[in-house]
């Protein structure tokens, strides 16, 4: 059903997936219940001539365990939610697979631009592959990425991976994500971040080794020789600034 | 009686201005969150115009450009907060009722509460000006992040924006001196007789609202302060190229904004556990059970309030930390629900409007609160966090909270404020016409944010997964039922003003209700009780065996 609206397109989308439809078992219960026997109890005891209302201060035993019997299993509830969120959080956020490649994603007023380290493998060389809006990954390989911001808080947001993580300016956050289906996807910015934070869209190509190896051989591929190495005004900003108007 | 009659009748200014009487304040109160409940929500209309029907012009704002969408959206959440709900939940029924419910003549500060309602008249003022002044109003979000926040450079409105920051300021301002005089008259000032036992739950409610504002808002407004000297002193609290740190605004800000979620529903809550006992004429189910668990919430909701920054860049190990507390407050809060409809249990229902919006407000709140578990989950929230998921979901509990509880007081008091009834069928309309376009609003945007729609963006146009068409029905939908729902509150308004006047004679206690407030005529005079009560029991002592009545009021003896 969720796949319907937005595509699952990194190793780990569906254990949040699987962990929404969960949740979503265990609450919709309750829900059901819950709503149930309150729409039964408001049709059961309208108001009729000649039927007194019952004195219950709410101590009586056989009655309080209405409520004590599901306070007790919202309690199991919770605890298998816990387990089951912690393990998923911990599988995304706190460990990190090793790494096929990393990198670096930077936030500014209004773009995303990405920094590959290139054939060396080494950050801040010639040959680094700096691109804005776009970010190149080959399917099937695990990044690292190294989040950081030139202004204010963003967020980096890929919807069909699943993937969120704001950046913050003076800090450099590390996450990672392992592409598994071919395809174009939108990146987004979740923190707003100004006039233009409708305007901060990306996208992610997901490509196959040959398809990727196709692109870095483009003349078109800006590298860093051919890009200021210092952070400055985004080449989009004109974009930006023709719909800002 | 005689005391009333020695002083002179004081002229209209000074009576309705200048009054130190809880009544008036209350009222003063209420009219001000009223006037910016519509501001709020015409601001509503704005950005779900263009959100509904992307780039066309919209009537009465024109065309929304990014600059003014960000404005609607941060406007209408700080309103809708600070400016409505607190007025209307705390300071207009905890001013009107408390001295009422507790059975005394008037606050235990009444000059602290008239001076805390103009500090907060003073607020809006502020907050109004900013509308006006170079640059516009602040657009950066109600929660004001920094840098964005604190750089003129870049949120491009740096006079609004430090005009927003001391309206809200003063906003807290006023409700401490508020906070302060509610505690202070619910334990000090209670007629002979009221044992802790037998407060109404409201007063409770109004009183455990305040304590936890008074405990988490000393932390925002230091950093209020610091924002403001980062934003006009160039100091670097949050500029983390001078050693600062923008994670520390979020931390204070949400030390004090979770918090600030129960310090609007605990009184929600007792508003409907009020209506509840009267019209299922039946005892509270467990009176200190609720009270337990309430007491409970506020002690957890210091606990929890991490759990809006699971992605904001904290350490992740906390974030399993706030992910449990998080799901333990649902235990209290789910208790408290069952309380209430299990008070439904062997009564007698009346299915009078007031007894409509407290049923629909414990029908709304179940899905706001249910829908608060994926999101409370470190593991879920990883996606749905700022997406309309989550919008959807804090409106299902801030509209049964600010909008649902409190037409459900509105139509229960109304008779005690005025005297006078409000028009039955009209109620029924309004109600109707109001929960069903509610959930036709928010329904939608469960949906879209599954889909993946992040929040505060004016148009999807550049996202390809976001302009899909079967989206954009959806927001069309949603915007839609915003106007039905909008224009449904004009039958609200005439039914309030015309009942005024013509609505049908109240009496002291037309519901035939227990608690001390209607023990005095409608509307209350000046000083409240002609003679001074004395309780003898608890408020809700419904279908007690024995009695002609089917209820004893709390001052009647044994």
């Amino acid at each position: 059903m969720w796949e319907r609206y937005i595509t699952a397109a990194s190793t780990y989308a569906h254990s949040i997936d699987h962990l929404f439809f969960l949740i979503a078992a265990m609450v919709g219960f309750w829900l059901v219940v819950a709503e149930g026997m309150l729409f039964w109890l408001v049709f059961k005891f309208r108001a009729k001539d000649g039927r007194p209302t019952q004195y219950i201060t709410g101590d009586e035993p056989h009655l309080k365990r209405w409520i004590s019997i599901p306070h007790t299993l919202i309690i199991l509830c919770d605890i298998v939610i816990i387990v089951w969120a912690i393990t998923v959080w911990y599988n995304i956020k706190q460990v990190m697979p090793p790494a096929d490649a990393t990198v670096r994603v930077i936030g500014q007023q209004w773009a995303w631009s990405f920094q590959q380290p290139g054939p060396d493998g080494v950050f801040d060389t010639p040959d680094d592959i700096r691109t804005v809006g776009d970010l190149h990954v080959v399917v099937d390989t695990t990044y690292h990425f190294d989040l950081m911001s030139r202004d204010v808080v963003h967020s980096f947001a890929v919807p069909a991976f699943r993937l969120k993580q704001d950046a913050l300016p003076g800090r450099v956050i590390t996450g990672w994500f392992r592409p598994n289906r071919v395809g174009t996807y939108d990146i987004q910015c979740t923190q707003m971040c100004g006039l233009g934070h409708a305007l901060m869209a990306g996208r992610i190509i997901v490509e196959t080794p040959q398809q990727h190896a196709a692109w870095l051989m483009r003349d078109s591929v800006p590298t860093a020789a051919s890009e200021p190495a210092s952070p400055g005004p985004a080449p989009n900003r004109s974009m930006v600034a023709q719909v800002l108007r | 009686m005689s005391t009333q009659t020695e002083h002179a009748e004081p002229g209209v200014l000074k009576k309705y201005l200048w009054s130190t009487d809880h009544k008036v304040i209350a009222m003063q109160y209420l009219f001000t969150g009223m006037a910016m409940a519509l501001l709020g929500g015409f601001f509503a209309y704005g950005f779900r115009m263009q959100l509904g029907f992307p780039d066309h012009s919209v009537p009465g704002l024109g065309l929304i450009t990014p600059g003014k969408y960000n404005a609607l959206v941060t406007m209408h959440g700080s309103i809708m907060i600070f400016w409505v709900a607190m007025p209307v939940l705390i300071a207009a029924f905890g001013n009107f009722l408390i001295p009422l419910m507790v059975g005394c003549d008037d606050m235990a500060f009444p000059r602290i509460n008239r001076l805390s309602y103009q500090v907060f008249l003073l607020s809006i003022l502020v907050l109004l000006a900013s509308f006006f002044v170079k640059g516009g109003p602040f657009g950066g979000a109600w929660t004001a992040y920094p840098p964005l926040s604190a750089s003129g450079a870049y949120n491009l409105t740096p006079i609004g924006a430090t005009l927003w920051l001391v309206a809200v300021a003063l906003e807290f301002v006023a409700f401490l001196m508020g906070g302060i005089n509610f505690t202070v008259t619910a334990m000090n000032s209670r007629a002979p007789g009221m044992k802790m036992y037998d407060i109404p739950i409201l007063v409770w409610m109004i009183i455990l609202a305040n304590v936890i504002f008074m405990a988490s808002v000393g932390p925002l407004i230091a950093g209020a302060i610091m924002l403001l000297f980062d934003q006009t002193m160039a100091t670097g609290f949050y500029d983390p190229t001078r050693g600062g740190d923008p994670l520390l605004w979020q931390h204070l800000f949400w030390f004090f904004g979770h918090p600030e979620v129960y310090v609007v529903l605990l009184p929600a809550m007792g508003i409907v556990a009020e209506i509840i006992a009267v019209f299922a004429r039946k005892k509270i189910f467990g009176y200190k059970m609720v009270l337990y668990t309430a007491w409970a919430v506020g002690f957890l909701s210091f606990v929890v309030w991490a759990h809006h920054q699971f992605v904001a860049g904290i350490d992740p190990r906390m974030a399993n930390i706030f992910s449990i507390t998080t799901l333990l407050i649902s235990i209290p809060i789910a208790e408290m629900v069952f309380l209430y409809i299990a008070t439904l249990y062997g009564g007698s229902i009346h299915l009078d409007t007031p007894m409509l919006w407290a049923l629909g407000f414990v029908v709304e709140f179940l899905i706001g609160g249910v829908t608060g578990i994926f999101l409370g989950s470190s593991g879920t929230d990883i996606y749905l966090h700022d997406t309309y998921f989550l919008i959807a979901h804090f409106h299902y509990t801030f509209v049964p909270i600010a909008i649902i509880a409190t037409f459900a007081g509105i139509t229960f008091w109304y008779p005690k404020m005025f005297g006078r009834m409000l028009n039955e069928t009209l109620g029924k309309i309004h109600f109707w016409g109001t929960i069903i376009p509610f959930n036709v609003i928010f329904i939608p945007l469960f949906i879209t944010g599954i889909a993946g729609d992040q929040r505060r963006v004016y148009n999807y146009a550049l996202f390809a997964e976001q302009s899909r068409p079967e989206l954009q029905h959806l927001r069309t939908v949603s915007t839609i039922a915003l106007l039905f729902m909008l224009a449904f509150q004009l039958i609200f308004l005439f039914n309030f003003f015309w009942s005024f006047r013509r609505g049908k004679e109240a009496g002291a206690n037309p519901w035939r209700s227990a608690t001390l407030e209607w023990t005095v005529p409608s509307p209350p005079p000046h000083g409240n009780f002609a003679e001074m009560p004395t309780v003898y029991r608890g408020p809700y002592e419904y279908g007690l065996p024995g009695h002609a009545e089917d209820f004893v009021p709390q001052n009647v003896p044994d």
